[in-house]
């Protein structure tokens, strides 16, 4: 594998691949188990204890039990599978993205409306360089 | 035997089958969009296929992180709306084809595509929400469907110019079965969205429409955008719309341009729609 990978240099993007897929497998595994109405009684009943039954990294366990959305992506979640922890929580898609940009639902909901975040400046990740 | 007359490209957001199952099809938000397939399910009442090659991409619903399959073929009688963490969604049960499907697959792969066959599925949202789009809410879908299902959740999808290959095979395919059936190839997914991170609310809009323009006039050239031009300039969840080249692949090099319908936003995606029809 490159050390660096041509996809890594898009700000704010965390492309999920074969390596991330690698290290984010048993979090997303317990992400996913989430669809099922059973599974998510087991976790509410104990969550702890069902987080434990995937062999997951103490990052990952502690991003997942505290909803640290970003991380969660940035420690090997993928999308498709946080957002069923979301949804367990109440979260939907958007409102998300509004977490995750820090923006919060209602303003991230205006900028979808109002033909959503612009290309141009979000291409490269210099671009965000003096972002604060 | 059995032919392929026209095409359709559809995105498939989850929030529209929601709006379609709680009856917002008419509000501010949503009315704008399904007032964009107005057209379109007027087409196909008339168009009328026998059957539907649908190219979609599951939401790690029938796949999870066990099994990825690049390109997987439904061979099923039927597949069931998923459960996707909110309970079924409330449509019909999928019909498949067997037969047909049966045939499809040894075709394929007898023409140097391995694919993965599929003997029982759940379908999620990339499925029922294009057929939503296109037949609203019948008590049964009108035909049956053959499913594709492309992995685009784990890079790296399937590069365009092999969708696009796998569409001509699909043709092949299609054309050598005995029976005499008018299929319709659905390509879903896309457009411009990202769904993940601090870029989240991407849209490209320009990106979006010069995309369609390819696909519809010159796809040999447009199928062979890589895939780093579609995570930076349509989104990380971008890359959904490779799948649209499996349907252009099928058709012929010469199509007419039916409809084009494009919106933003539906929750955190641009909606992109095209109705083509050989030429």
């Amino acid at each position: 594998m490159p050390k660096s990978k041509i996809y890594d240099d898009i700000p704010g993007t965390i492309v999920f691949d074969s390596d991330k897929a690698a290290s984010g497998y048993f979090l997303n595994q317990f992400c996913i188990s989430l669809r099922l109405q059973e599974n998510r009684d087991a976790y509410t009943a104990d969550r702890e204890a069902y987080i434990d039954k995937f062999p997951m990294s103490p990052e990952q366990r502690e991003a997942a039990l505290n909803q640290e959305w970003n991380r969660l992506l940035e420690l090997g979640g993928n999308i498709y599978y946080t957002s069923k922890l979301g949804a367990y929580h109440g979260i939907n898609f958007q409102e998300l993205a509004g977490l995750m940009t820090n923006m919060g639902s209602t303003a991230y909901r205006a900028m979808m409306v109002a033909g959503g975040r612009g290309i141009e400046g979000n291409r490269y990740k210099s671009e965000w360089q003096d972002k604060d | 035997m059995a032919r392929i007359t026209s095409g359709v490209a559809c995105s498939h957001v989850p929030a529209l089958g929601v709006a379609s199952d709680q009856g917002l099809t008419n509000d501010d938000y949503y009315g704008p969009i399904f007032k964009g397939f107005e057209y379109s399910r007027d087409w196909i009442a008339k168009e009328k296929p026998d059957v539907i090659f649908l190219v979609y991409n599951d939401h790690c619903t029938a796949f999870d992180a066990r099994v990825i399959p690049t390109f997987a073929l439904g061979c099923a009688a039927e597949y069931t709306p998923a459960d996707e963490g909110w309970g079924p969604r409330p449509v019909p049960v999928v019909k498949g084809h067997q037969a047909l499907s049966a045939h499809i697959a040894q075709s394929l792969i007898l023409d140097s595509f391995d694919l993965t066959i599929i003997n029982e599925m759940e379908v999620d949202h990339g499925l029922t929400v294009p057929l939503t789009m296109m037949f609203d809410r019948p008590d049964e879908w009108p035909c049956p469907v053959v499913p594709l299902a492309v992995n685009v959740v784990q890079y790296p999808a399937p590069l365009g110019s092999r969708c696009y290959a796998l569409g001509k095979s699909i043709r092949k395919a299609i054309e050598s079965f005995p029976e005499d059936l008018k299929v319709c190839v659905f390509g879903t997914g896309g457009m411009s969205h990202q769904l993940q991170h601090e870029r989240a609310g991407l849209i490209n809009a320009k990106w979006d429409e010069e995309f369609m323009n390819l696909l519809v006039n010159d796809p040999e050239t447009g199928s062979q955008k890589e895939h780093i031009e579609y995570l930076r300039e349509a989104g990380s969840e971008g890359i959904e719309l490779v799948m649209w080249y499996v349907m252009r692949g099928a058709l012929n090099e010469n199509v007419e341009e039916m409809h084009r319908f494009y919106h933003v936003p539906a929750s955190n995606t641009a909606v992109g729609h095209l109705i083509l029809e050989n030429r």
